[in-house]
């Protein structure tokens, strides 16, 4: 889909070029400040020689300068948070010179405190984010499943409830989650207050309506003939669900999954009400009770904690970003 | 977002069939559609399912809480006829769902709507039965005469216990819960505490309180120092008849005033109270109480111009970055957009207490480098704070807007825009009056869906400031930089001035009526911009 977006930009952007004109250029009020800097050298010479610098600087140069000013922008507090990960003085002040130190003191000291507890709360948000994007994926596959391909009596109404209570957030409920929880503990305790399972439980609540309407549509986009050629072959519903359905919408499960994780992951309000004994709490508790009060002598620490706990998501991120913004508009603009 | 698609379901989809399932699916006679494998995997799950079932039914009863285990086998009576019937087919794909969905989003709904009826909370926290027992306990006062008993304090798992000489000569033993009873020893599994282990469990030692007999006017049981123990009793005085407590010095008397609390003439109440429903009390006491009133509508004010002014923000600066990237020769194109979206792979939580750090004002990068080691206030004041909140939220949010601009920009349908050129209309022509409205359709469901997120933002806000400054005018922990999610937090589970949770939900009652107009709204919009396209 996102090729064919692709094909189309060009087409669109090589249409522009013919006509000689840069869309945009002329709509920014920005242009002015930038323009008003002193030109830089031509440096970039090799195909653009034949553009003076003024026009290649109206078409494209100041492009490189916005572009310049957001990346600062973008990646300065996340430099900064790496430079103070490696500096040993470890404090807030001791943390302001970008990259003039080099030591890995912070991380040592914060996989040992403890006892390492920052490796406990690290499994922990594994676990918990894991486990219930997992489940998200699955419960919403087949939710999307049955409303997509199945004709039921309430299935419009259905839908139309699902839209409607996605836009409530469990966060409004936290008071009556929690104190359910509490009834729940009482009979139940191993789904209870302080258990991993009755977080995740929790979460689960919310998956259906956030997700299923990005699932559903993609659901709608497989042709029929497909479960209908495979129904003729004799198999089943579930065979048609698990071993045909589910490999073809692989994209959306990766897209849902990656974003339910990273928002589970650091999910703080209420994981902080439900988890209350340290050992059992997660990574976005953890560190925000490791500087609320000591912001300045536990800066260092805090910054490796960060840094480690930053990395994966962010990897992970980078490398699937395709799919996730395919998704975000296939969510959008379709 | 995806109305469109319930509008209208593509016509690629079956035609609609007779409801109660799918009969295009094999043959219907079987247990299960998908062989031997399927069958033992379900029969497995649904065992666990029915096990459980079994023990919290078990349980329920054990409380008497008929309701509950009445309930609870409706539930699993359902799932097993849904799982073991042939058939249904919509209901066994759906179920696993909408179990959770039912319990933690709909149900909890309505409970939130039923709390904020009532005064639970910190001092109106459990039944009448235990606020009795606690008021008796925590108005004792050591009997002046009291001989002292030699005790031993014993410890099972986190439970202590008390093993008495009495006077007479034989031994009893007793806890918390448990009066005292006669017994050679203590039962098996307790241990007896040494000295260490009584100055470690200092806090616990000095908490126990032992019920001498089973009438709680009797007095109970303290130990000051793990040895001897004095017999402590209740300077009030409950009498069931009349339903009411007396001070036995000063002939007080504190009667049930029907808000959960024991409550003397002038007025003073006995702490703790009890939960009952309270009617529109919280609701009444959120718009009258001068404590509240003027902070709430501080607060709902900020709410409504953060959640406004942060779309408008990271939509304005998402939309120019992929204005200024969707260039067909752009060199180093790819590399701009990697690394523009990094903030938005970046952990919300983080983002906030990093954010803080840089923003400190005596320590912080922002003061000390950027600005030359300047002083400038930007969390404790309270308008620095806010404008901070919008910059740091803009910092987390533009990525998604810069994703979404960017995919909305190249789909825009190149005939319109040529025809536009044919008509001789200028860049800016075509932006403005093409480009613009076409993005416009395009992302307004997107841009309701996030003024919505940002309403309820939690993280960015208690991450950041915590709220903080707090307001100078009211007792309550709220401040300049809390929107009305973070106050409902607070309220129902902060730190200073006491957990109300009834206050606390009724707040949330009243953010999700906002939030159900700003959903009809944009349901409606949605649609009228559909007409438009």
């Amino acid at each position: 889909m996102s090729d064919s977006i692709d094909r189309q930009i060009k087409e669109d952007q090589l249409l522009e070029n013919r006509m000689g004109r840069a869309d945009g250029v002329t709509t920014m009020a920005g242009i002015a400040d930038l323009a008003a800097k002193p030109p830089k050298p031509p440096k970039h010479v090799k195909g653009e020689r034949r553009q003076p610098f003024g026009r290649w600087f109206v078409d494209k140069g100041w492009r490189h300068l916005v572009g310049i000013a957001a990346i600062v922008f973008a990646l300065l507090p996340l430099a900064y948070v790496l430079s103070a990960s490696l500096n040993p003085i470890g404090t807030l002040t001791g943390s302001n010179q970008l990259f003039r130190a080099f030591s890995l003191d912070n991380y040592i000291e914060i996989l040992t405190r403890d006892e390492g507890i920052y490796l406990t709360w690290y499994w922990n948000a594994l676990v918990i984010s894991v486990l219930s994007s997992l489940a998200t994926v699955l419960l919403c596959a087949m939710g999307a499943y049955a409303f997509s391909r199945m004709r039921f009596r309430g299935r419009r109404t259905g839908l139309l409830s699902l839209l409607i209570l996605q836009m409530f957030p469990q966060l409004l409920m936290i008071v009556a989650i929690f104190l359910t929880m509490i009834w729940i503990t009482d009979v139940f305790p191993a789904i209870g207050l302080g258990t991993h399972a009755g977080l995740i439980m929790v979460y689960l609540g919310g998956a259906l309506g956030v997700n299923i309407f990005l699932m559903y549509g993609f659901f709608n986009t497989i042709p029929t003939a497909i479960d209908e050629a495979a129904k003729i072959d004799g198999a089943g519903h579930a065979r048609v669900f698990f071993t045909i359905m589910l490999p073809l919408i692989t994209p959306i499960l990766a897209v849902i999954g990656l974003l339910s994780f990273i928002g589970f992951i650091g999910e703080f309000a209420i994981a902080s009400v439900l988890l209350t004994d340290p050992k059992d709490q997660t990574l976005a508790i953890g560190l925000f009770q490791l500087i609320s009060g000591f912001q300045s002598q536990n800066w260092g620490i805090f910054a490796a904690g960060a840094v480690l706990a930053a990395l994966p998501v962010m990897i992970l991120f980078l490398l699937l970003q395709r799919y996730i913004a395919g998704g975000l508009i296939a969510g959008s603009v379709k | 977002m995806a109305d469109v698609k319930t509008e209208a379901p593509p016509a690629n989809t079956p035609p609609k069939r007779p409801r109660g399932g799918a009969p295009e699916f094999g043959p219907q006679r079987k247990l299960t559609s998908g062989g031997i494998l399927a069958l033992v995997i379900k029969v497995v799950l649904l065992g666990i399912i029915d096990a459980l079932a079994i023990f919290g039914l078990y349980v329920l009863i054990g409380k008497g809480d008929w309701v509950a285990a009445a309930l609870l086998l409706a539930v699993v009576g359902l799932v097993n006829y849904i799982y073991l019937k042939p058939g249904v087919l919509p209901a066994k794909y759906l179920t696993p769902g909408l179990f959770f969905l039912a319990i933690f989003q709909v149900f909890v709904i309505f409970y939130t709507g039923y709390i904020s009826f009532t005064n639970y909370g910190d001092a109106h926290n459990s039944t009448k039965e235990d606020a009795i027992a606690q008021i008796v306990r925590t108005s004792q006062e050591r009997v002046p005469d009291s001989p002292a008993y030699a005790v031993e304090v014993y410890k099972q798992a986190d439970q202590f216990g008390m093993l008495v000489a009495e006077p007479g000569g034989g031994t009893a033993f007793g806890t918390n819960e448990q009066p005292l009873e006669d017994a050679s020893s203590a039962p098996d599994g307790w241990d007896k505490l040494n000295l260490n282990q009584v100055l470690r469990f200092q806090d616990e030692v000095l908490a126990l309180n032992v019920p001498v007999s089973d009438d709680i006017n009797d007095g109970t049981l303290r130990t000051p120092d793990g040895t001897t123990a004095f017999v402590f009793t209740s300077t009030l005085e409950y009498d069931e008849a009349a339903d009411a407590f007396t001070n036995t010095e000063t002939g007080v008397v504190y009667a049930d005033d029907g808000e959960g609390n024991f409550r003397a003439e002038d007025g003073q109440a006995l702490t703790p109270g009890w939960r009952v429903v309270i009617g529109w009390d919280n609701y009444a006491y959120a718009f009258t109480n001068e404590q509240i009133r003027d902070p709430l509508i501080r607060v709902t004010i900020w709410t409504f111009a953060f959640a406004f002014l942060s779309t408008i923000l990271c939509f304005a600066l998402g939309l120019f970055l992929a204005i200024v990237f969707n260039h067909p020769t752009l060199r180093g194109k790819k590399i701009y957009r990697i690394l523009v979206i990094l903030p938005y792979a970046f952990p919300t939580y983080l983002t906030g207490l990093v954010w803080a750090g840089m923003l400190n004002q005596e320590f912080g990068f922002i003061n000390e480098v950027l600005l030359g080691g300047a002083n400038i206030p930007w969390l404790s004041d309270p308008w620095l704070a806010r404008l901070s909140v919008l910059l740091v939220n803009m910092w987390l949010g533009y990525a998604y807007m810069f994703l979404v601009c960017t995919g909305a920009l190249q789909s825009l349908p190149d005939d319109v825009i040529e025809a536009a050129k044919m008509d001789g209309a200028g860049a800016w022509r075509i932006f403005r009056s093409i480009k613009l409205p076409l993005l416009f359709v395009a992302v307004a469901p997107l841009l309701i869906a996030t003024f919505a997120f940002n309403f309820n933002n939690f993280a960015v806000i208690f991450m950041l400031t915590g709220g903080n400054p707090r307001f100078p005018d009211t007792t309550l922990p709220i401040g300049a930089t809390d929107i009305m999610i973070t106050m409902v937090y607070k309220i129902a589970f902060g730190s200073g001035g006491g957990r109300d949770y009834g206050l606390a939900s009724a707040l949330s009652i009243l953010i999700f009526i906002v939030v159900a107009i700003i959903a009809a709204i944009s349901f409606r919009s949605t649609k009228s911009l559909e007409d438009l396209h």
